[in-house]
């Protein structure tokens, strides 16, 4: 079974590397960007799970690892 | 006064930690590899600075759930005083012992260089060799120091004196909230700060203001 995991910022929470990467897009000409958020995509290969056990696990890895929650939210798919 | 310095892979700064706590303290402190499978019975509990599996994940991320930091969880608990410089206070965050988050700085530079600091609390153990108001040198050097917390969690740290430094003159050097620079936990046994005093104890690092923090903790005249 594939997974993914994507953490992004919570709103509120300054973003200096999207601002820069948003600066950088209107310095190539991308007219119109109005904010960039960066965040992190994780791509998980699980073994011996079903989709539900899968979620449950996928949940207690974020909080414990994956995503720092003082600052990030976690999104979690299950892809096949 | 027996103190123990955690080293994990990764770490740069834990030779000038060691020398600082042996010139300032008359004694090596105990050098604990995150291996080993516990920490000897020791006063003080130190995470010195560096980039402790290369930062991979988040700064300090992987480091805090090492097995070893559950140890420092549990003497914390217990009232052994806990010191994290730089990427030791990323580590004391990230394990849940401080509260809040560290952040790349606003300038998304890593920073090098001297910083002022202002002592704004000294009824704690870490910085009561100091005087309330006191303006002090320090050097920082960090790519990831810009402190945040949450609006509550911020008017708990002010309100019960848990930011002891802050940097003063204009030198926030990261971004920091309320130009916090370090902070304690509700205990006032756990201390995380990002500058390194370890680097300013004696005339050839060209100034002595770190002495002091030491001296107060290892309970030796500065």
């Amino acid at each position: 079974m594939k997974a993914r995991v994507t953490v992004t910022l919570k709103a509120g929470v300054l973003d200096p590397q999207g601002q820069a990467i948003e600066g950088s897009l209107a310095s190539l000409g991308f007219a119109g960007v109005k904010g960039v958020r960066q965040g992190k995509v994780f791509d998980l290969v699980l073994d011996g799970l079903d989709a539900e056990a899968a979620k449950a696990q996928l949940t207690q890895m974020c909080e414990k690892l994956l995503a720092n929650t003082v600052i990030e939210n976690y999104a979690i798919e299950i892809l096949a | 006064m027996k103190a123990a310095v955690i080293v994990f892979p990764g770490l740069n700064r834990d030779r000038d930690m060691i020398a600082a706590l042996t010139k300032i303290g008359g004694v090596a402190p105990a050098i604990v590899w995150h291996q080993d499978a516990d920490i000897p019975d020791v006063d003080l509990i130190v995470i010195p600075g560096g980039f402790s599996y290369g930062d991979y994940l988040r700064c300090g991320a992987i480091a805090a759930r090492s097995p070893i930091m559950d140890k420092v969880r549990e003497r914390a608990a217990r009232g052994v005083k806990v010191l994290g410089v730089c990427n030791g206070f990323q580590i004391l965050i990230e394990a849940g012992l401080l509260p809040g988050a560290l952040m790349r700085n606003t300038s998304l530079k890593f920073v090098c260089r001297e910083v002022k600091l202002e002592v704004t609390a000294t009824d704690n153990a870490f910085t009561r060799g100091y005087q309330k108001g006191q303006i002090i040198r320090c050097p920082v050097a960090h790519h990831d120091g810009n402190y945040f917390a949450d609006a509550e969690t911020l008017a708990r740290l002010e309100g019960d004196g848990r930011v002891p430094f802050r940097y003063a003159e204009g030198t926030n050097p990261n971004g920091s909230i309320h130009d916090i620079a370090g902070i304690l936990n509700a205990e006032k046994n756990v201390f995380g700060l990002m500058p390194h005093p370890e680097n300013l104890i004696e005339a050839a690092h060209g100034g002595d203001d770190g002495r002091a923090l030491f001296a107060a903790l290892l309970d030796r005249a500065a």
